[in-house]
């Protein structure tokens, strides 16, 4: 009999070469542990590069995966346990790692060439040097792994390429996971390869019985977590939006139409799409990034829902064809899943610094929507609620996301289609007396399709004379039709449910104020603040412009706000600039996530030191 | 109550505003005179347009239109016809919106053969802008931007058409209305993406520029009009072409040479168009008409295809299932 230790709640880390599998391993874990019920948070953090230098720390790819009986919001800090497939994964990663964690590791990843890619010194081999409180399990997965392909149909050299799953198999016989899941996905991924399938499977399942049959041996047993009741799937931020795009199409009775150019991070959401086809899902694979705007833009004007995604190079180029949507007044969503900028900058990093450029980065007063998704599953709302505001009030909306939040994944308590609220386009039938330019009480002008007897007009980005749409140079009129834009952008605001606080209440010292994928973190650490009877409360923005029209009083009661940002400070200057309040902000531009300790140090060193810095 | 369309209601009330000689007038003049003969509803017919002088043109027909950023049209328009394929759309650009800012939508506008058609007026010059060299420029050429002379290669329309696989490829001059009205009904007509230079004289910046094909003196020398099935014959009779090989050679009929060795003009033969598209030659005439033509599916065709199979094969979508995914569990 092995022990059996219960947990609430662990953190592993899965590392290797970016060759490894690292990645299909985690999301492999992270599904079957989804459906044991626990709850979950996932944090994929790969190389730019397809195939950086084999076995250096460059080409390291880590998988981490916060998984609990209990509630989990973040993808965990310090990981409990480090697979480290070879040196590089573990010097990259180790120091990292909670004291007397455990660390799994295939000593032939540790061999002389993979020491010297990996940066150690001569003779130096850490697993020759191992430290005393730690917990190392050294398994010779090539080794063991080589012996179970054995009587399988591949080449010898690809035998080593199913050690990502043998591994996988002995942590899920360590955490007393089934097997079920990822033989299942094995089964349809590698349908036509039967050699392949074979080997595969044969790996996880060898990995397991490792697991077995080794003696001394602690496993652990993690309850299922106490959510809400209902039905729930695992979902990743790309994913849930494209889930988003297609249910609010269809309940606005629209056809969607995608138009996107390939870019990280952004890429998952065109291959979701294109591959719903009989959902009337139309996807354009445009030459750039402007035509894939200017196509969505032809394709709203046509009568469809004209969506397009990218990252944050893309929607600098996207910027002139955002000033037409604008003006023409067409509906359009333009998801904009950022990453490290500025330029090319860290294409596979996460990063909240496209918010300005989303609030304010076109040529002339071009007032737009801008909503961010929180999380993973959030991603669903956010499309759909960006769907509706371009639908209803005639614009362009800008829904912000991010490369954590895009490859991330939770459980997520999914809505029935029929629960999902209506969405209700101001599409104009009846033909004459048409003014194309003519607005009801919102601001909002009517949508005429071509092909619509009767209601034949002229768009265009010259300046519009009020009502008739005609072009105009008037003076007089220029100033009207801006006011009247940044007044229907304003009128958005009504829609807003009340802004609530997640934690605390009003009043209290301090506020923290999160926009985008901070969700989690901020509400960690609010609440051991809290649990530590600290005077702070949490706020999450969703609407990022226009603002809520209740903030200004709410952070008003506030002594100081403090904004956690993975930038150089760009919503608290929003924030200052039209509250006028003592805002200080938390930034972080590392390409990484927030921890929640680094935001709970903050809330501390503000509430007992009063100082920030 | 099928009423016949006249040009009258295809004119919209906004006053044309291009200086007044412009070749553009006449260009409008037959778009709005061929309309009514197409058979297409007007709510069903839209301009689509990028920036340039060319580009006001949508503001004048009384369809549907866009007046959209400067390059652009081509995506606006491949975007519109996803959407609605019953569409009959129109892309008006210029050298410079469709061939230098817009150059890349262009070909692959074509190579696409999105089923719409393009008319690209060139006058070889910047006329919005007030007279800088375009990309249709001759070298040489003295403009404010290039006070020395430019010293770019100009684009030849039609053969990055055909390098870029279109599948209607013609000339047409705006001072030749019947032979325009002819080449708009035929691209009209052809299925997939018509492109259509169109030779435009901008009086202002550029003025004379084509003469050489409109000047009643000079154009029986410069002009060879190309008629289906026919031989090329230009200059009243008196000269026609041959092939030697791929080499074209003009022959004098009235010196002997016989008309049954000259080149029958077949638009569906690709080497033949290559080589008409590269009648920029002194001693060659500049042609006219539809150089080439082929049947091949639309873009859209084929996209509509692929959607229809996903729906016999998976079956129409529904929403519940999407969002419930392949592995969902309950919590109680």
């Amino acid at each position: 009999m092995k022990e059996t230790k219960t947990l609430s709640k662990v953190t592993i880390h899965f590392a290797g070469d970016s060759g490894d599998g690292i990645q299909l391993a985690g999301a492999q874990f992270a599904s079957t542990t989804a459906l044991a019920g626990n709850d979950l948070s996932t944090f994929p953090d790969f190389p730019a590069e397809i195939r950086a230098p084999i076995g250096t720390t460059a080409g390291v790819s880590g998988f981490q995966i916060n998984f609990g009986s209990e509630e989990i919001h973040t993808p965990g800090g310090r990981p409990d346990v480090l697979v480290a497939m070879n040196a590089a994964a573990y010097k990259k990663n180790f120091a990292n790692l909670k004291p007397a964690g455990v660390v799994i590791v295939d000593p032939a990843g540790f061999d002389k060439k993979n020491l010297r890619l990996a940066g150690y010194d001569d003779e130096e081999n850490p697993l020759l040097n191992k430290p005393s409180d730690y917990q190392f399990y050294e398994i010779e997965v090539t080794r063991l792994n080589r012996d179970a392909m054995k009587d399988v149909d591949i080449a010898p050299r690809d035998r080593d390429r199913s050690r990502n799953m043998f591994v996988l198999g002995f942590i899920y016989f360590l955490y007393n996971r089934n097997l079920e899941v990822t033989l299942h996905f094995l089964e349809e991924k590698f349908k036509h390869k039967p050699a392949v399938l074979e080997a595969n499977s044969k790996a996880l399942k060898a990995g397991y019985n490792y697991g077995d049959t080794i003696e001394a041996i602690t496993r652990y047993r993690i309850e299922k977590a106490k959510l809400p009741p209902g039905e729930y799937r695992n979902v990743t931020g790309n994913q849930a939006l494209a889930l988003g795009l297609i249910a609010a199409a269809k309940k606005s009775g629209l056809e969607l139409f995608y138009g996107s150019y390939p870019i990280t991070p952004a890429s998952d959401i065109l291959h979701e799409l294109a591959a719903r086809k009989n959902y009337g899902v139309k996807t354009f694979q445009a030459e750039d990034e402007i035509a894939a705007i200017t196509a969505a833009i032809g394709a709203s004007f046509g009568g469809a829902l004209g969506v397009t995604g990218t990252s944050g190079p893309g929607m600098a180029l996207k910027t002139e064809a955002l000033g037409l949507a604008m003006m023409l007044e067409l509906p359009l969503v333009v998801i904009n899943v950022q990453r490290g900028g500025p330029s090319t900058g860290l294409p596979t990093k996460t990063e909240q610094s496209d918010l300005m450029q989303a609030v304010y980065g076109r040529n002339g007063e071009t007032p737009i929507p801008v909503i961010a998704a929180s999380s993973p599953s959030d991603c669903f709302r956010a499309a759909y609620e960006a769907t509706r505001i371009a639908l209803e009030h005639m614009t362009p909306v800008i829904l912000l996301s991010d490369g954590y939040i895009a490859n991330s994944s939770e459980p997520w308590l999914f809505p029935k289609a029929a629960s999902l609220a209506e969405i209700k386009p101001p599409i104009r039938t009846k033909s004459g007396d048409f003014l194309p330019y003519e607005r009801d009480a919102k601001e909002v002008r009517e949508w005429a399709l071509p092909g619509t007897p009767g209601l034949e007009h002229r768009l265009g980005g010259l300046e519009k004379e009020d009502k008739t749409g005609n072009v105009s140079y008037d003076p007089e009129n220029h100033e009207l039709m801006v006011k009247i834009r940044a007044r229907k952008v304003a009128l958005v605001a009504k829609d807003y449910p009340k802004t609530e606080l997640l934690q605390g209440v009003e009043g209290a010292k301090l506020l923290i104020l999160g926009w985008g994928n901070t969700k989690g973190a901020i509400q960690v650490a609010v609440s051991q603040a809290l649990a530590q009877g600290l005077s702070v409360a949490q706020l999450h923005l969703h609407h990022l412009n226009p603002l809520p029209e209740d903030l200004g009083s709410l952070l008003e009661s506030f002594e100081r706000v403090l904004i956690p940002e993975l930038n150089n400070g760009q919503l608290v200057r929003i924030i200052r600039d039209k509250y006028l309040v003592k805002a200080d902000v938390l930034d972080k531009i590392k390409g990484q996530p927030f921890l929640a300790e680094e935001i709970l140090d903050r809330i501390k060193k503000l509430l007992k030191d009063g100082d920030g810095n | 109550m099928e009423t016949k369309l006249t040009a009258r209601d295809l004119s919209s009330d906004q006053e044309v505003k291009w200086c007044p000689g412009c070749g553009d007038y006449s260009i409008l003049k037959q778009m709005q005179s061929v309309v009514p003969e197409l058979g297409i509803a007007r709510e069903d017919i839209v301009f689509i347009s990028g920036i340039g002088c060319s580009s006001r043109f949508p503001y004048y027909m009384n369809t549907y239109g866009m007046h959209s950023i400067h390059g652009r049209a081509p995506a606006v328009a491949t975007g519109l016809k996803i959407a609605n394929p019953d569409l009959s759309i129109w892309v008006i650009t210029g050298d410079g919106d469709g061939l230098s800012i817009g150059g890349n939508h262009l070909i692959h506008l074509l190579r696409r053969n999105v089923d719409l058609n393009v008319l690209l007026f060139n006058n070889q010059i910047y006329g919005l802008t007030k007279g800088q060299y375009s990309p249709t420029s001759e070298m040489g050429k003295k403009t404010k931007s290039s006070p020395l002379g430019s010293v770019d290669h100009p684009f030849n329309p039609l053969a990055l058409a055909l390098g870029a696989d279109a599948t209607f490829v013609a000339r047409s001059i705006d001072r030749d209305p019947k032979h325009m009205r002819e080449i708009l009904t035929a691209s009209n007509k052809h299925k997939g993406t018509s492109f259509i230079e169109v030779y435009q004289n901008c009086n202002v910046f550029n003025d004379g520029t084509f003469l050489n094909f409109s000047d009643k003196k000079l154009k029986d020398a410069f002009v060879l009009m190309l008629e289906e099935g026919q031989p090329l014959i230009f200059d009243q009779g008196k000269k026609g072409i041959r092939l030697n090989g791929l080499k074209p050679e003009i022959v004098n009929l009235e010196e002997g040479a016989s008309a049954n060795d000259l080149w029958i003009h077949d638009s569906k033969d690709p080497t033949k168009a290559y080589i008409l598209s590269r009648f920029f030659d002194e001693n060659f005439p500049r042609a006219f008409g539809i150089i080439y033509q082929e049947d091949r599916n639309t873009y859209e065709d084929v996209l509509m295809d692929q959607l229809d199979q996903a729906k016999g094969a998976m079956g129409e979508g529904d929403l519940d299932d999407l969002i419930r995914g392949k592995r969902s569990w309950t919590v109680e």
